[in-house]
């Protein structure tokens, strides 16, 4: 491996040597925390102080008459036995559950058939699949919303022509109807990283496996998905983020559907309203850390539980 | 307000100003400016001259499109002012700049429009200059009507200027109602029974909307029955009570039509709602008297079929009726410009050439009644509604809003908590008179959580 070639002296080797070594390294040091800098600024104003501030901020309580008041834990306490706030986490949790393996798996099929060279106008289906992404959320929120329209919507239109009931994207269906927008904004996305995970497998293994009897299904599982277990853990991983974040869609669907999704549908939402609408700053602070919390912790055991996967096989 | 306010669709931008929502009342007792309180000392003419010829810059916070027409005007007069007109959002999202710049001490405008039921929650904070003393604010009140008046003064402070005003009145589809056999009705049981009839006639259609996210027009509703849901001293004490016999007379009325599927539940102003309008999904609109020129922009393809009455009474022969929407112009209290910035006020909404023109240009309904009564705005008598005076019949309602009705000083999380309650109990067709009880309950609790003492 190219890494020992490059690593410190041995052990027991002249101090002299070392020393100038260490030099350069601090002169290597120095350049490096130089060049990263720039970020490190940005990121401390635009990141680090804001979630300072907003940790802060969850400690008091600051109300309409009577001021501010330091109440320590109570915003979290109070967070914790917030009914609306768990609806709202169990509602993501469920739309984490069955849209990411769907959105995932639609992705990942579409990167297979396209590295497997088995499908006519390549270069326009991965750009057809991609483009949705490049679709800002809030206008295909809008356009799916008229899609979904239950009287003059095409869907309900064709349905009512056949005679059968509207389906009701806007009130039962409403956590699916969102499952499905965001499926359609998001699966190009991830069939892009899957993808170009794939192109840099060496075609020697697959020669290999060819020899050994393989067929293209066999050398998809056995082989090329292995291959991208890394781009794979980091669609995944974005997408529980994303999904935990999900707030544009149903801002901008309960305009459309005021009854269903209320001011609490997801956390993220909630966490806006609390603030903007509710003027309950400090409380909307400690339902976002909460929120963050749960984000960090879920993240973690999706890392931890793949690399363990990993290490065994 | 209406959930514009916090969602907002292209499509209502037009029409901005117009309808936010009900009203507000400052005055917790009868309408005039003059009882009692100290007012503010009255500005010397010395001064207002001083201040009016000094090079002066004032930012103006509104979404009223196209207003530089009347602000031109306005700086035609006085050249050495001059306004920067800024639209920071319509309705919830220009009060969210507006509290945060006033957090933040800076960056906050001189001039904000606000609507009237918005009023007491920026009054709270002391943000907004009482304008009694200010140049030309003590002829203020004797151009509006009373109901006006009490919605923009608290103990003799005046907190703003109207600029637009929404009594309600009912707007229909003459063609359809005829073709059903329906006449237009004058009562809410003559409404009732009209609503059975025309949706025996029309199984795919309704006589009207009932929008489940639309607390302005239930508000409306009870107030035009001399419901008083909310009260606000202007300090520490609010009240909220839907149990009166007037408040529930109006919901018990609207919850029976729901449940009998004799009105549609769809909210409004969106895209199914507009396409509602245009195709006689709903024969009516309840609406306010910025409804008329909307409805025009909406249902374009309907013109002609449409017909304006005065909103249905719960007593045969009466006259009642609410406020749904309007906004005023006001001042704010850390402006280091107030005299000019009081002027500005002022004058585009009072002055008769600027206030016409809001009439004329943007369609605003005018609060005063010299602007009400100048023929070109009363005799009008558009196509749309075959010919109909709409204007004159506005006004009438205009003066036949009840006199007092008041505004909790947190109106956002009372909009948009009858959205979460109140919505689901319409939308479901189910106990709405239970949800306006939970609704009631979800008021006072916030109320206390923010330390006002409830009554």
């Amino acid at each position: 491996m190219t890494s020992t070639s490059t690593s410190a002296a041995p052990a027991g080797s002249p101090a002299p040597r070392r020393r100038g070594a260490s030099a350069a390294r601090r002169r290597q040091h120095r350049a490096a925390y130089l060049l990263v800098a720039p970020f490190m600024v940005v990121f401390a104003a635009m990141l680090v102080v804001p979630l300072v501030y907003a940790a802060y901020l969850s400690l008091f309580r600051e109300r309409l008459i009577g001021g501010t008041s330091f109440v320590g834990l109570e915003n979290y306490v109070n967070a914790l036995g917030d009914s609306a706030f768990f609806t709202g986490l169990l509602r993501v949790g469920a739309f984490l559950v069955i849209q990411v393996p769907i959105m995932l798996g639609l992705a990942l099929l579409i990167a297979l058939l396209l590295d497997s060279g088995l499908l006519y106008a390549q270069r326009f289906i991965r750009l057809a699949v991609f483009l949705p992404y490049a679709v800002p959320s809030v206008v295909a929120t809008l356009m799916w919303g008229y899609l979904y329209g239950p009287d003059f919507g095409p869907f309900a239109q064709v349905a009512t022509s056949l005679s059968l009931p509207k389906p009701p994207f806007l009130s039962d269906w409403m956590v699916g109807s969102i499952m499905n927008i965001v499926t359609w904004s998001f699966v190009g996305y991830n069939m892009i990283i899957m993808f170009a995970a794939l192109r840099s497998i060496p075609t020697e293994l697959y020669e290999a496996a060819r020899m050994d009897g393989a067929n293209e299904v066999r050398i998809a599982w056995s082989v090329k998905i292995p291959a991208i277990r890394g781009a794979l853990l980091l669609t995944l991983i974005f997408s529980v983020i994303g999904s935990f974040q999900l707030f544009n869609e149903p801002q901008l669907l309960s305009s459309l559907a005021p009854s269903v999704i209320d001011s609490a549908y997801t956390p993220n939402l909630y966490a806006y309203n609390l603030a903007f609408t509710n003027q309950n700053i400090n409380y909307s602070a400690a339902v976002a850390f909460l929120l963050a919390l749960v984000i960090a912790v879920l993240s973690y055991v999706v890392q931890l539980s793949a690399q363990r996967k990993e290490r065994r096989s | 307000m209406f959930e514009i306010v916090s969602k907002p669709i292209g499509r209502r931008a037009a029409l901005a100003g117009l309808f936010g929502a009900s009203a507000f009342v400052l005055s917790s007792c009868s309408g005039g400016s003059d009882d009692g309180g100290p007012s503010a000392e009255p500005v010397s003419e010395d001064a207002f001259k001083t201040a009016m010829d000094t090079d002066t810059t004032l930012t103006f916070w509104t979404w009223v499109p196209d207003i530089q027409k009347e602000v031109d005007l306005f700086t035609a007069t006085y050249p050495k002012i001059k306004v920067d007109v800024v639209n920071a959002g319509q309705g919830l999202d220009q009060y969210t700049a507006l509290r945060t710049a006033l957090r933040a001490g800076t960056g906050a405008p001189d001039v904000v429009q606000i609507e009237y039921q918005y009023l007491s929650s920026f009054i709270l904070g002391d943000n907004l200059l009482d304008l009694s003393g200010s140049n030309g604010y003590d002829q203020l009140s004797a151009q509006y009507p009373d109901w006006v008046n009490a919605q923009i003064t608290r103990d003799g402070k005046i907190y703003g200027v109207p600029q637009d005003i929404g009594p309600m009145g009912m707007l229909y589809r003459e063609d359809l109602l005829t073709a059903a056999g329906v006449q237009a009705p004058t009562t809410w049981a003559e409404f009732a029974t009209a609503a059975e009839t025309y949706r025996a006639a029309n199984p795919s259609s309704y006589l009207t909307d009932l929008p489940p996210n639309q607390a302005g027009q239930m508000i409306g509703f009870m107030w035009a029955n001399g419901a008083k849901p909310f009260t606000y001293d202007g300090a520490e004490t609010v009240g909220i009570d839907f149990s009166s016999a007037e408040a529930t007379e109006v919901i018990e009325f609207w919850q029976d039509l729901a449940q009998r599927d004799l009105v549609a539940v769809d909210p409004d102003f969106t895209d199914q709602w507009y396409q509602g309008l245009s195709q006689g999904t709903y024969a009516s609109w309840l609406t306010a008297a910025w409804g008329p020129v909307f409805l025009q922009g909406t249902a374009e393809n309907t013109s002609g079929s449409w017909r304006a009455a005065q909103l249905p009474q719960f007593t045969a022969g009466g006259t009642a009726t609410g406020n749904w929407g309007g906004s005023t112009d006001a001042v704010i209290a850390s402006s280091p410009n107030p005299i000019a910035a009081a002027e500005l006020a002022r004058w585009i909404n009072v002055e008769e050439q600027p206030a016409t023109l809001f009439a004329t240009e943007q369609f605003l309904f005018p609060p005063s009644r010299t602007v009400q009564e100048a023929p070109e705005f009363i005799d009008a008598a558009p196509e749309f509604y075959g010919g109909q005076e709409v204007n004159k019949l506005f006004t009438e309602a205009a003066a036949n809003v009840d006199t007092e009705f008041e505004w909790l000083p947190f109106m956002d999380y009372v909009y948009s908590s009858y959205e979460d309650v109140m919505g689901p109990a319409i939308t479901g067709r189910g106990d709405m008179k239970g949800a306006l009880a939970t609704w009631e309950a979800q008021l006072k609790t916030y109320a206390q959580e923010q330390g006002f003492t409830v009554q």
